[in-house]
């Protein structure tokens, strides 16, 4: 049972002010990751839960209980770190049981747990080792059996999988879902790694500048973003940003026109906009089909193929550089004129203070 | 090498080039192992030789071959067991306090207190005082029972000054090296100390580490190499401490101070007994490489993992 609250979180640096005031929920068994640009506080704001960095001001709560002032190892928190500091003079099995022989657990109490916890990760014929002689795989297990050693009841990761490479990192990925379910703990990350936040969370929390830009499920982020800088921040490639100018509102939702003077419909609530206004409209790669009477014309300037996949980097008016993904292998050539069409729901509008106009209709994925 | 980059001229026999490699590199390093070995040996050889000759500079009438003269001579003196015994006394108790001190002075200095940047320079400072000078200073302005600071001090709370050189003449001479080679330990340690991860730290926080199980399960095993490098370059050079001994008490009061080095120099040029002191600095050799056999065993198994 671990549920977590912070109230108004502030962190500065002397006159720096890091972390802006952070209010967030986190229930039990959540896995909760958090995104955001390089900088944006992402780790400062996971020491503070930690314990590692002393909170300025605000309420940090672990069940409904005030922990500011609690220490590292008194509030039942765990901490995965990217180097994952392992120990290096002490055998893979000393590093994991180094907590409980801290707290003077009988030895055959924490050599059981220690090879639970091996058995787990699948670290057992490496307890005799030291660190220096895992691979970077190996390593991260130990880090992570570590954390679970220690039974936490929140498991908090700093980004445990950027120094490992892309295949690995998949891999582990995987796993970390399989313990999040198997130890049923509520687990906060850190992640650049977009497949990373969509495919663990339960829920996202996007950070920029020391403040929360939106909070929700990884779909409803996807489908709903609330404002610009998440609309382009989730989903790879990014979002097209087109700018456009409001023809009129209706029950169908706000009709733009598009810098070529085509006119689009698009199903968002246009309360208070008026004809004339300018707005940009968010169009997602993969949400653009070649269509020979679609509304969006453009010239083809660069073709990547991957195989699976095709991008198209499109020069169209008021944007020089559309992106969009098409399925399989697309024939388009270069310099050729193409013409898209996208779904209307796919279709996302921002008013000039960059929040989002909101959808008339939600997803049907997102509740 | 670059025979691979030039190649054999064409005609050439192609393995001529690398047959003549060995022989032209041992002659180009010639010169310079000549020099060393010259350097070494021929001191080495001529003190083994006077060891066992009868050679005193005061009456050259009487030489010839001693044989083990010398060397029964010297080990049935009793000066020579108690040289001996400062000899390792003075080699252990400096070698203590100065990585103990040392140990906790890097862990102090690398906590972040105002004026800490001053303070590292200071603490460094003794190490670039000269041995005679560093003596002097403490033998007259320290340590002297009247003009002495410690001397003042004591009057100041009406005890009678202590005459250290008279009464802890060992002590005396082990405080003075030990603040000689303090900052040497500190300079090591402390660089060791900033190497430190402070990742690892923080895992040990979050483990439950208290900062004195920070210091005892992260900090200190993380200094152990450094340690062990302090200890051997320290134990080089306080085998053979002089400088100290010979301004402050030169070996006395009667022998308390006298160390190897310092015996083999009163048998040589107190003495003028040049086989005699040959025969010292053969066993100095001797202990010499007996501690450095030890030493350099544990220290490169540590170095290596
Ligand atoms: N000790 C410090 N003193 C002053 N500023 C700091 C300190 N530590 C971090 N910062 C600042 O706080 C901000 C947030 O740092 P943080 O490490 O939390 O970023 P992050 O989101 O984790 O970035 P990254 O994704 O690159 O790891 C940065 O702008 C950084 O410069
Ligand atoms: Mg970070």
């Amino acid at each position: 049972m671990a549920t977590l609250t912070l109230r108004n979180i502030k962190k500065a640096y002397g006159a720096a002010e890091v972390i802006k005031g952070i209010d967030l929920d986190i229930e039990d068994r959540e896995f909760v990751v958090f995104v955001g640009p390089s900088g944006c506080g992402k780790s400062t704001l996971l020491r503070m839960i930690a314990g590692l960095e002393p909170i300025t001001s605000g309420d940090l709560s672990i069940d409904g209980k005030r922990v500011n002032e609690v220490g590292p190892a008194d509030r039942g928190l765990a901490m995965v770190f990217q180097s994952y500091a392992l120990y290096p003079h002490m055998t893979v099995a000393q590093n994991m049981g180094f907590a409980l022989r801290l707290a003077k657990v009988p030895k055959a109490e924490r050599d059981a747990k220690v090879a639970e916890a091996a058995r787990i990760l699948q670290l057992g014929p490496y307890l005799e080792r030291r660190p220096k002689d895992l691979s970077g795989g190996q390593r991260q297990r130990v880090a992570i059996g570590r954390a679970i050693v220690r039974a936490p009841k929140v498991f908090l990761f700093d980004e445990p999988l950027s120094n490992l490479d892309a295949a690995l990192r998949g891999q582990t990925r995987i796993e970390i879902a399989k313990l999040h379910e198997e130890l049923a703990v509520t687990m906060i990350y850190v992640t650049h790694d977009q497949i990373e936040a969509m495919t663990l969370a339960d829920k996202i929390v996007v950070l920029q500048a020391g403040r929360i830009e939106q909070v929700g499920s990884p779909l409803e982020l996807y489908h709903h973003p609330a404002n610009i800088f998440v609309a382009g921040f989730i989903g790879s490639p990014r979002m097209n940003m087109l700018p456009v100018a409001v023809d009129g509102v209706s029950a169908a939702g706000v009709s733009v026109r598009l810098p070529s003077g085509v006119a689009l419909t698009i199903p968002c609530s246009g309360a208070g906009l008026s004809a004339g206004s300018a707005l940009t409209l968010g169009i997602r790669p993969e949400a653009l089909r070649p269509d020979e009477n679609g509304p969006i014309a453009g010239t083809v300037k660069l073709v990547e193929r991957l195989g699976g996949l095709t991008l198209l980097h499109v020069e169209t008016e008021g944007i020089e550089d559309m992106i969009v993904q098409l399925e399989g292998l697309s024939l388009v050539d270069l310099h050729q004129q193409v013409r898209f069409s996208a779904d209307g729901a796919a279709l996302h509008l921002f008013d000039q203070a960059g929040q989002a106009l909101p959808a008339l209709a939600r997803h049907s994925l997102v509740a | 090498m670059s025979a691979s980059l030039t190649g054999p001229a064409p005609g050439h026999d192609a393995k001529a080039a690398p047959a003549a490699r060995p022989v032209a590199r041992s002659l180009l390093v010639m010169p310079s192992v000549l020099v060393l070995l010259a350097w070494m040996i021929v001191p080495l050889a001529m003190t083994l030789w006077f060891s066992v000759r009868q050679y005193n500079l005061l009456d050259p009438s009487i030489h010839g071959f001693a044989g083990i003269d010398n060397y029964t001579y010297l080990v049935t003196d009793p000066d020579f067991w108690a040289s001996l015994e400062n000899t390792l006394i003075l080699l252990v108790a400096v070698l203590v306090i100065t990585v103990c001190l040392g140990t906790l002075l890097a862990v102090l200095f690398n906590q972040p207190f105002p004026g800490r940047n001053v303070a590292r320079v200071l603490a460094i400072s003794p190490f670039f005082v000269m041995p005679t000078v560093a003596a002097l200073i403490w033998k007259n302005l320290l340590m002297h029972p009247i003009y002495g600071v410690l001397g003042v001090v004591a009057h100041a709370f009406g005890v009678p000054p202590v005459d250290w050189f008279a009464h802890y003449p060992l002590f005396s001479v082990i405080a003075i090296v030990s603040w000689e080679w303090l900052p040497f330990a500190l300079l090591i340690l402390l660089t060791a100390v900033q190497s430190l991860d402070t990742d690892q730290l923080e895992a040990a926080r979050m483990d439950g580490a208290g900062s004195i199980a920070q210091f005892f399960f992260i900090t200190l095993p993380h200094l152990s190499r450094a340690i062990s490098v302090v200890i051997m370059i320290e134990t080089i050079f306080l085998l053979s401490v002089f400088a100290e001994i010979f301004v402050t008490t030169a070996g006395g009061p009667g022998n308390a101070t006298t160390n190897l080095a310092f015996l083999i120099y009163s048998r040589a040029l107190l003495q003028f007994d040049v086989g005699g002191a040959s025969a010292g600095g053969m066993v100095a050799i001797l202990l010499a490489n007996i501690v450095a056999f030890f030493l350099v065993r544990t220290v490169a198994r540590r170095l290596e993992t």
